[in-house]
């Protein structure tokens, strides 16, 4: 897409007839949770849009955000509009490399500054800052550097969203999430290990519709695809209602798709739209396949006691703790007994003399 | 550290090592009172026979109050039966004692555990109303008491609440839950909830007592 293209002129080129395009910002709408009357204004606002300036930095991070944004699967109109932002800075995908891509950076700074959108996968290590750094600059003043001139920050994935696996326990980088960083700048957190890309997508969609951020929930990230949990949507729902749990992978239970609740999923406890909007296009879902949520898009999730101990099974601590607490109590009460027993003997010999 | 990291964490840890701690202690102190030992010469009779004769008996309102507390014993059971079905038989609480105890069993649909949580809840609400206006209830009533029903009809509200998903995000009812139950666990060995361990064995001992004298009873 040419820089003195709109998104229209760009879309009509590729291909795509006007019904894809209406399409398109009917389900963006739907999915932004915003009235039929808006879908007019997302059509006319995302056919008019000029490209924005797109900075992402890729921290401590495994590639698998930016594998399921882009190579998720053939161009369709999300990809397109994915295409359609001006990514000036992105290590996997820019072709320039060393001095001439830190130099690209510099450029989009400095051309878009105040407008830019600076995306960040992967969380930053601020135990060691050399655990981690880019052309000899560490994550920790790359993103102080790029934030300050940025119109938001988009924290793609749950590494730069909440600190994800390197901040799992011991954390041995002492990663952080963007937002432990950055607190003067509007962050969208966009989390999931990784996020699915209509997501994200959806996002930009909604910043070139109406130049703002959408609305957030309590951790940052956009309510229209975070606002319900895993559990109430999910297609197996009934069979919890019936009681029909998977007692393993291979039993019968699992085999006719009951409930995988006791295998340890956390649906219940996971806020995320993939049992609605799925993966590869509509096509699947973890707990469609088989295996129960793991609840990728929420903080600390790998330190939340295992992905097969169901959530009502707790972290409560060990068997051992719990009869030392029972020897402590049956050692007092027998003490205690005594106690009486030698008090009343003792008050009887009173009596006696 | 999320409010239910904390709940399902150290709160339910906490809160179960009290739970053993004040259970075994003031059952084996109990216990080890009993041991004095008894001069008078027995009567001839079966201590296990009559022990279990005053747990059987004891379940059925006397012949001379049947009428009179009726309501009460019916309600007693109605509400005892509702809540043992609710707490031991839904299918994430089985998880949970899973965890502690080593073993599961099976559990019920969650229709039938909503029905039963459900009449649970009324029939407790309709005990504390009776309790805190009958004259001669309202006079007999302590503290413990009231302190005793509250602490087990929050879990049973908030539980309720979290299953079906209402006033709140599910996690936060479900740690609300949680930390209701933990304050019951706490509570439970030092106030008159003890009595649900306490009650069968001291049935038990008075009958054996009474059988050794030759009383009937």
């Amino acid at each position: 897409m040419r820089k003195d293209q709109n998104l229209g002129e760009y879309l009509r080129a590729q291909g795509v007839s006007r019904r894809g395009f209406l399409k398109f910002c009917s389900a963006t709408a739907s999915l932004m949770a915003l009235p039929p009357s808006a879908i007019a204004q997302v059509a006319d606002a995302l056919a008019k849009a000029r490209r924005p300036s797109v900075i992402w930095l890729s921290f401590q991070e495994c590639t698998g955000c930016t594998e399921s944004l882009t190579r998720s699967h053939a161009p369709t109109v999300e990809s397109l509009i994915f295409d359609a932002i001006s990514l000036d800075y992105h290590h996997t995908l820019q072709a320039a490399a060393g001095h001439g891509a830190e130099a690209a950076r510099m450029a989009a700074m400095e051309e878009n500054s105040g407008e830019y959108i600076l995306v960040v996968d992967g969380s930053i290590p601020v135990g060691n800052p050399a655990y981690s750094t880019i052309a000899g600059i560490s994550n920790l003043d790359m993103l102080k550097e790029t934030a300050a001139n940025a119109f938001a920050l988009v924290a793609v994935g749950t590494c730069a969203a909440f600190g994800g696996i390197p901040h799992a326990n011991p954390n041995p980088t002492g990663a952080v999430s963007v937002s432990d960083i950055v607190t003067d700048k509007p962050i969208i957190n966009v989390s999931g290990c990784p996020p699915i890309p209509v997501v994200i997508t959806g996002v930009l969609a909604h910043f070139l519709t109406f130049g703002t951020i959408p609305e957030l929930d309590a951790l940052g990230r956009p309510a229209a695809f975070f606002g319900q949990n895993i559990h109430d949507r999910c297609y197996r729902r009934p069979f919890y209602e019936r009681g029909q749990f998977a007692e393993t992978f291979d039993d019968e239970g699992a085999r006719k798709g009951w409930c995988l609740y006791k295998l340890g999923c956390k649906g219940p406890t996971t806020y995320n739209t993939c049992a609605t909007l799925k993966w590869n296009e509509g096509t699947s879902f973890p707990i469609q396949s088989g295996h129960g949520c793991i609840g990728c898009s929420e903080p600390d999730f790998w330190d939340k006691g295992g992905f097969y101990n169901p959530i009502s099974a707790g972290m409560w601590g060990s068997r051992d703790a719990l009869l030392g607490a029972a020897a402590a109590g049956a050692a007092l009460g027998v003490g205690s007994a005594l106690a009486a027993r030698a008090r009343k003997k003792k008050a009887q010999a009173a009596e006696e003399a | 550290m999320t409010l239910l990291d904390f709940a399902s964490g150290p709160g339910m840890q906490w809160a179960l090592w009290i739970f053993v701690f004040g259970v075994l202690w003031r059952l084996v102190g109990a216990l080890f009172l009993l041991s004095r030992k008894d001069l008078t010469k027995p009567r001839q009779y079966n201590s296990v026979a009559a022990g279990l004769g005053a747990i059987i008996s004891r379940s059925a309102p006397a012949h001379a109050f049947e009428k009179r507390i009726l309501f009460q014993h019916v309600t007693g059971y109605v509400w005892h039966f509702a809540l043992f079905i609710s707490v031991l038989f839904f299918a994430p609480h089985i998880l949970f004692f899973e965890s502690v105890l080593g073993f599961g069993w099976p559990h019920l649909p969650n229709t039938i555990i909503l029905i039963t949580a459900i009449i649970a809840t009324a029939v407790l609400i309709t005990l504390l109303i009776r309790r805190a206006t009958h004259p001669v209830q309202r006079f007999i009533s302590n503290a413990d008491d009231y302190i005793s029903i509250f602490v087990v009809l929050i879990p049973l509200i908030t539980g309720i609440l979290a299953f079906a998903h209402v006033g709140g995000r599910y996690e936060t009812l479900l740690a609300i839950h949680l930390l209701s139950v933990e304050v019951m666990l706490i509570w439970f060995p030092f106030g008159k909830l003890m009595h649900a361990i306490m009650t069968m064995p001291a049935r038990y001992q008075a009958g054996t007592a009474f059988g050794r004298r030759g009383v009937k009873a």
